[in-house]
C-alpha cells in the first residue's frame, strides 16, 4: 500500500522511527551529505543525490574491534569484544547502494558466513529513496539498476510536497506498522505523479555523460585476454595508489586484520583495506603484484571479471559514480569498461 | 580418515582459539619445527586433512597462514615447519616451549588423498621449505601405505644444511615400505655425496616413468620450471598437483587478497591441479 506524508511533517516520522532504534539518514556536515544518526537538530538533507560515503559503513564498518588479547609471560588470554548489534534503520539509501548489499551479501553471507556482517544485516532495515534526477557521474543504468524504482525493505519517493512510502518486505511492514498513523493513503493521482517523475528520471539518466555506458565485451569469457591486455599499462600509469576509489566504493569489501597495543593489552581490529596499496599482497619472499599496474588491474578485473565469474555474472560495481567524482587523477571504472570492453567511442 | 569440518568452532570466524607450543626443533639455520597442542586438554587443536593450513598468531606481533606439517594421522599434536623470514616468524623463532599462541583453522582444501590419489604411483617434488605441506601428505600416505602404489620423493634445497626434516627423511622415509627418496642441493658442498643441481633438472635426469601423479611444492619459480620439466618428459598437467601460498588475512575467501584470477588460494586452494591453473593468470 502506498502511503504519503507531507514533507513538512517528516520530523515527526524521523522521531518515531528513532524511538526504539538508531536512525541513520543523510545529514549535511562539512559541506557534504553523509549518513549520520538522526537528532532533532540534525540538518537532514533529502535533496542530496549521493552521499560521500556509502551505506557499506553500516554493514562492514571501516573499523571493528573484534577481540582483545592479554599476553603475560607465556600466557595469552582471548576475549571476543565485538559489539552486540542493535536495531537500526538506514533511511534514504539510493538504488545503487541498495544493490551494493546484494554484492556484499554474496561475499559475507556465503559459506562460511561472516557472523558480524550477518548480524548487522539482520538488525538493519533499509528505507530506500528513488532518484528523481541523477548526478552527472551516475551510471547505475549500465548495471540494470532502476534508480527511480529502488529495492529495499521500504521504498520512498519524494514528489511535489510529499514523501511517499511503500513497504516491500516483512521487515519493512513491521517498521511501517509503527508509523502508519502519521501517514495517509495515497491515491491514483499520487501514483501517476510518481510514475511521471520516474519516466523523466530514467530519460535523464540516459542523457548523462555515462548514460550509454555498455558492459558489452565484459561477458566474462575472456579472463586471460582481459588480464594480458596492453591497455592496463597506459590506464594505470597515472594512478597514485591513494585507494580513495576503494574506500568510497559501496562494493569494495577487502579487509585487513591488525593488532593495536593499547597499553593495557592488544586490541584486534578488522578494518577496510585496499588492493591499491603495495603492502596488500606483500609477503616475506616478495610481492605477486609488484607495481601499480598489477594493483590497478586487480581492482577492475575483480569487479568486472573475477567477481562475476564466481557470482553468476553479477558485476561488483553498481555505477554509483563515487569513484568517478573522487579520483584525483580522473581515472575510473567507466573508462576501463569503455577501453577494454571495446566500446571506447560510447 | 579423520572427520573434517570447516574447523571453526564458534560462528565468529576470525576469533582464534588458544594453542601451546610444547616442543621446538631446529631443522636448518632458518627453519624450526614447532609442535603445538590445544591449550585446553592437549591433543590437536582441530582435525585437518593433508595440505590444509592454519592461522597462527602472537597477538600484537602478527597473524599469518602456515601449512600444517604434521599428518592428520598424528592425533597427539600438530606441527608447523616455519622459516624465519619476517616479523612474526622472527618472534616465533625466538620463543621458548610453553609459549601460548593463537590458532584458527583448518583452512582450504586438501590433496585428494582419499579420492584421486588412491592407488596411484606418487611422485613428491619439494624445494626448500616447500616440503612443509608435503610432509603431511607423505606421512599420511605412509600411514595408509596399502592405499597407494609406488612413492618417490624428490627433495632439493640450497645446501645440505637447508634440507628440512633430514633425519626423518633418512631414517624413517627412505627405503622403508618402498619409499624412494632422491635428494639434491643447489651447489657442491664438502661432505655431500648426493646429486648437485636444481630440482627441475634433477627431476628430468631421474628417468622416472610418466604414469605417476605428482605433488609438488616450492617457491613459485620452482613450480613453474618443474611443471615445464615434467611436461617435457610427457607428464600432463592433470597429473600434477601443487599448493600455493599468498598473503592472507581471513582464510575464508572474504578479505580479498590471496586471489590468483578468480580463485582464492585460501578457499578454492591452496591445492590446485595444474590444468586448473590454465585459467589462472600468471600472478603468483
Amino acid at each position: 500500500m502506498l502511503l504519503k506524508l507531507s514533507l513538512d511533517k517528516t520530523g515527526g516520522l524521523f522521531t518515531e522511527m528513532a524511538r526504539d532504534r538508531t536512525l541513520y539518514l543523510p545529514v549535511k556536515r562539512g559541506g557534504q551529505a553523509d549518513f549520520a544518526p538522526w537528532t532533532p537538530e540534525a540538518e537532514v538533507c533529502l535533496d542530496y543525490l549521493n552521499t560521500a560515503r556509502s551505506i557499506k559503513d553500516f554493514f562492514l564498518p571501516q573499523t571493528e574491534n573484534i577481540a582483545a588479547f592479554k599476553r603475560e609471560g607465556k600466557k595469552i588470554t582471548i576475549t571476543p569484544t565485538h559489539e552486540e548489534p542493535s536495531p537500526f534503520v538506514v533511511f534514504g539509501a539510493r538504488a545503487c547502494d541498495v544493490r551494493s548489499l546484494d554484492v556484499l551479501d554474496r561475499v559475507f553471507l556465503s559459506d562460511p558466513v561472516d557472523t558480524f556482517y550477518k548480524a548487522q544485516r539482520e538488525n538493519g532495515v533499509i528505507v530506500s529513496m528513488a532518484c528523481a534526477e541523477p548526478e552527472e557521474t551516475c551510471f547505475c543504468n549500465a548495471f540494470g539498476i532502476d534508480a527511480a524504482e529502488p529495492r529495499g525493505d521500504v521504498v520512498t519517493w519524494i514528489a511535489g510536497n510529499f514523501l511517499y512510502w511503500e513497504a516491500k518486505t516483512p521487515a519493512g511492514e513491521a517498521l511501517t506498522g509503527k508509523l502508519e498513523t502519521l501517514m495517509s493513503e495515497a491515491d491514483s493521482s499520487d501514483l501517476k505523479e510518481i510514475e511521471e517523475q520516474g519516466k523523466a528520471a530514467r530519460a535523464a539518466f540516459k542523457e548523462l555523460p555515462l548514460g550509454k555506458l555498455s558492459l558489452e565485451g565484459w561477458s566474462g569469457d575472456d579472463l586471460l585476454g582481459k588480464f594480458t591486455s596492453p591497455l592496463w599499462e597506459k590506464m594505470s600509469k597515472s594512478c597514485l595508489g591513494c585507494g580513495t576509489c576503494t574506500y568510497v566504493c559501496p562494493t569494495c569489501q577487502c579487509y585487513d586484520i591488525q593488532d593495536f597495543d593499547t597499553g593495557h593489552g592488544i586490541a584486534r581490529f578488522r578494518c577496510w583495506d585496499s588492493c591499491m596499496y603495495s603492502d596488500f599482497t606483500l609477503m616475506a619472499h616478495g610481492n605477486p603484484r609488484k607495481s601499480q599496474l598489477e594493483r590497478f588491474r586487480q581492482r577492475f578485473m575483480h569487479k568486472l571479471v573475477y567477481y562475476p565469474a564466481n557470482n553468476d555474472g553479477m558485476y561488483s560495481c553498481v555505477g554509483c559514480g563515487r569513484c568517478v567524482a573522487k579520483c584525483p587523477i580522473s581515472m575510473n571504472i567507466a573508462k576501463v569498461i569503455k577501453a577494454l570492453g571495446g566500446n571506447a567511442n560510447a | 580418515m579423520p572427520d573434517v569440518t570447516c574447523g571453526v568452532k564458534s560462528g565468529d570466524l576470525l576469533i582464534p582459539s588458544l594453542g601451546v607450543v610444547t616442543e621446538i626443533r631446529r631443522d636448518t639455520p632458518d627453519v624450526k619445527t614447532f609442535r603445538v597442542n590445544s591449550a585446553e586438554g592437549g591433543g590437536v587443536c582441530f582435525p585437518h586433512m593433508p595440505g590444509q593450513c592454519a592461522m597462527l598468531s602472537i597477538p600484537g606481533v602478527g597473524e599469518a597462514m602456515f601449512s600444517i606439517t604434521s599428518s592428520p594421522t598424528n592425533t597427539e599434536y600438530m606441527e608447523f615447519s616455519i622459516k624465519r623470514c619476517g616479523t612474526l616468524t622472527d618472534w616465533l623463532h625466538e620463543m621458548e616451549p610453553g609459549q601460548q599462541i593463537t590458532i584458527r583453522g583448518p583452512y582450504g582444501n586438501c590433496f585428494p588423498v582419499e579420492t584421486d590419489l588412491k592407488g596411484k604411483d606418487l611422485l613428491f617434488i619439494a624445494g626448500g621449505i616447500g616440503l612443509a605441506p608435503l610432509r603431511s601428505v607423505i606421512n599420511y600416505v605412509r600411514h595408509y601405505r596399502k592405499n597407494y602404489a609406488s612413492v618417490d620423493i624428490v627433495y632439493g634445497a640450497r645446501s645440505m644444511d637447508d634440507l628440512v626434516d633430514i633425519d626423518e627423511i633418512r631414517n624413517e622415509w627412505d627405503g622403508r615400505d618402498g619409499v624412494k627418496v632422491h635428494l639434491t642441493i643447489d651447489r657442491a658442498q664438502e661432505g655431500w655425496t648426493g646429486n648437485v643441481g636444481f630440482v627441475p633438472d634433477f627431476v628430468k635426469s631421474l628417468g622416472l616413468p610418466t604414469l605417476k601423479t605428482v605433488l609438488m611444492c616450492g617457491p613459485p619459480i620452482m613450480i613453474k620450471f618443474v611443471l615445464a620439466a615434467l611436461q617435457s618428459l610427457g607428464f600432463k598437467k592433470n597429473q600434477v598437483y601443487t599448493t600455493f601460498e599468498l598473503r592472507m588475512k581471513c582464510g575464508i575467501g572474504k578479505c580479498g587478497r590471496c586471489n590468483i584470477g578468480a580463485k582464492y588460494v585460501c578457499k578454492d586452494g591452496p591445492v590446485f591441479r595444474c590444468d586448473q591453473m590454465e585459467e589462472m593468470p600468471d600472478e603468483y
